[in-house]
């Protein structure tokens, strides 16, 4: 076996390992902070497997995306509202857990059962495209992916807008959440310390 | 510009001449650049930090470090030594884990994005294909880092500095991105050297600054305030704020971040000498000097010589830009943080997407000028 072959296998395991490990401790940690930075780590590891794969564009558009903006803005959003409030402990926790527990389980072996049946076509080394992939994704993009593309522009659009008008209440004359007029003076003075305006 | 001298070809002989194989040879040369860009980065700093110095007690007409060998010079070593030798001191609340990772998190990213900073046609450490793509993904992973340090130091301040460091270098890299677009644009790569040779053509008046004036500009205002510096320092703020998120830091932590800033700095000098001021290019094409001269271009003796001018425009350009960076630090005031997002928010963003619409509607204009 050649030194670079091995240098992929200790890789390919090193990454894995970080993401299961990174994964199930995103899920299984009690501190919501530990999670999403757990959670940047595993968005990173799977950088890391494309880059294994030869596709260095969509690693570094991961980083980029993942990692640099949705990642970037869960830390954000926890570390605006991190409240600490204690939980009400729920009922029938037990049956619940085994309920899910199940569930997860059964889409577990149905994933291990897809990988198993099907026949993956494989491209060997010398056919893949490497650093041309930047153009072909580009062309797809604008050609036949098109649709899709500017679709997600607009679900972003939407988000935004949503975001606009949760954070500012003061441009809604009634409360979202409860329909009652809003006490626009209280925004006022809630705001100011934010918004010294002085100009 | 094909170089007939080639060193890892040559090293690679000289060890198999030992008896090695090529791949072991391999192994052994892959460090060796990395490492002496490593060591050329830390050296880099040092001057910086010498140059900070001096150019600010100039500027305030003082005399700055003095006795710590000639003109100072040994300072940055002294106050590298007196940060690496103090106490290591982590607040009693804090969180230990993430309190070490931060500082771990704002420098690796920086230096990473080292690898594709070159000095001469074959002088980096890789020439990857995603090439300036790849800075502007590493650079994105550096407001995790000052996030995680402002929250482990269980400090208001930390925390709100943490995040106020955040949001500057989110909404800054916005502009950064669009401007590198547009060269992008022009050079038809994302590969550093093809930007490089995109700008050899004829000299000085080849290169990308006059072609890209605004996007010069965008970037350098948005590289400074990558960097945290004046005027765009408020995430420190020296002389007015708590330090932000490195308020609860010292010794050696304390000095990562500190590091981590000053490469940035010089980071990002040498991205504008590289996208914008022609890289390794002397400002009249050494071809054109070796050609009026009657001396063959291919011999090692010229190459080295070549080789040797490349470095030394890239370093000159990228300190003549650090010294642009410290004297504005001098001369300019700081500005508030709503002045600060609405710079980059409704002034640099839109120009910079106005820079990018021009830019390809010239390049379809004038594919001669603007890259076909």
């Amino acid at each position: 076996m050649s030194i670079a072959i091995t240098t992929q296998i200790i890789c390919f395991s090193i990454l894995s390992l970080v993401i299961l490990i990174g994964a199930i401790g995103v899920v299984l940690l009690e501190s919501i902070v530990y999670s999403a930075f757990l959670l940047g780590g595993v968005f990173m590891s799977v950088a890391g497997l494309y880059l294994l794969l030869n596709a260095s564009f969509v690693a570094a558009a991961q980083v980029l995306v993942y990692v640099g903006a949705v990642n970037v803005l869960i830390i954000f959003a926890i570390m605006l509202v991190n409240k600490k409030e204690d939980l009400k402990p729920i009922s029938d926790i037990k049956s619940r857990r085994i309920i899910s527990t199940s569930i997860c389980l059964t889409l577990l072996s149905l994933l291990i059962r897809v990988d198993l049946t099907n026949v993956w076509s494989l491209s060997s080394p010398q056919n893949s495209i490497g650093e041309e992939s930047t153009i072909r994704i580009g062309e797809h993009l604008f050609s036949d992916y098109l649709l899709p593309f500017e679709v997600a522009s607009v679900l972003l659009l939407m988000a935004m807008i949503g975001a606009i008008v949760l954070a500012r209440r003061d441009v809604m004359s009634k409360d979202i959440s409860t329909g009652l007029p809003v006490d626009q003076e209280l925004i006022e003075k809630s705001s100011e310390p934010l918004l010294t305006n002085k100009n | 510009m094909e170089y007939g001298l080639d060193l890892e070809y040559s090293f690679n002989e000289f060890l198999k001449g030992f008896g090695l194989s090529s791949e072991i040879a391999h192994i052994i040369w892959l460090p060796l650049p990395m490492l002496l860009v490593l060591i050329a980065a830390v050296v880099g700093v040092l001057v910086t930090v010498w140059l900070e110095r001096k150019i600010s007690a100039a500027a305030q007409q003082r005399i700055g470090p003095e006795y710590a060998g000639a003109l100072g010079v040994l300072q940055p070593i002294a106050d590298g030594l007196k940060l690496l030798v103090k106490e290591d001191i982590i607040p009693a609340k804090a969180d230990g884990i993430l309190f070490t990772a931060g500082p771990i998190l704002v420098l690796v990213p920086v230096i990473l994005s080292w690898l594709i900073v070159p000095f001469g046609q074959n002088l980096l450490i890789s020439n990857v294909g995603i090439g300036i793509f790849l800075w502007i993904a590493l650079s994105s992973i550096q407001p995790i880092g000052l996030l995680m340090s402002g929250y482990a130091s269980n400090n208001k301040y930390s925390l709100l500095g943490g995040l106020r460091a955040a949001a500057q270098s989110i909404s800054y890299e916005i502009p950064l991105a669009l401007s590198v677009l547009a060269i992008v644009l022009m050079t038809n790569s994302l590969s550093t050297v093809d930007i490089v040779n995109q700008q050899s053509g004829a000299g000085i008046l080849s290169w990308n600054i006059w072609r890209q004036p605004v996007g010069f500009i965008v970037f350098w205002i948005c590289a400074l305030a990558e960097c945290e510096r004046l005027p765009f320092d408020l995430p420190e703020a020296e002389e007015e704020l708590v330090a932000g998120y490195q308020t609860e830091y010292a010794g050696m932590k304390f000095a990562l971040f500190y590091l981590g800033s000053y490469i940035n700095l010089i980071l990002s000098a040498l991205l504008v000498s590289i996208l914008y001021l022609g890289g390794w290019n002397f400002p009249i094409p050494v071809e054109l000097i070796a050609k009026f001269l009657n001396l063959p271009i291919n011999a090692p003796f010229i190459q080295v010589f070549t080789a040797s001018i490349g470095i030394v425009m890239t370093v000159l350009k990228a300190y003549l830009l650090v010294f642009i960076a410290i004297l504005l630090r001098w001369t300019t005031p700081r500005v508030r943080i709503d002045q600060l997002l609405d710079l980059g928010w409704k002034f640099l963003l839109p120009i910079s997407l106005a820079n990018l619409l021009i830019t390809a509607g010239l390049k379809l204009a004038f594919p001669q000028f603007f890259g076909g």
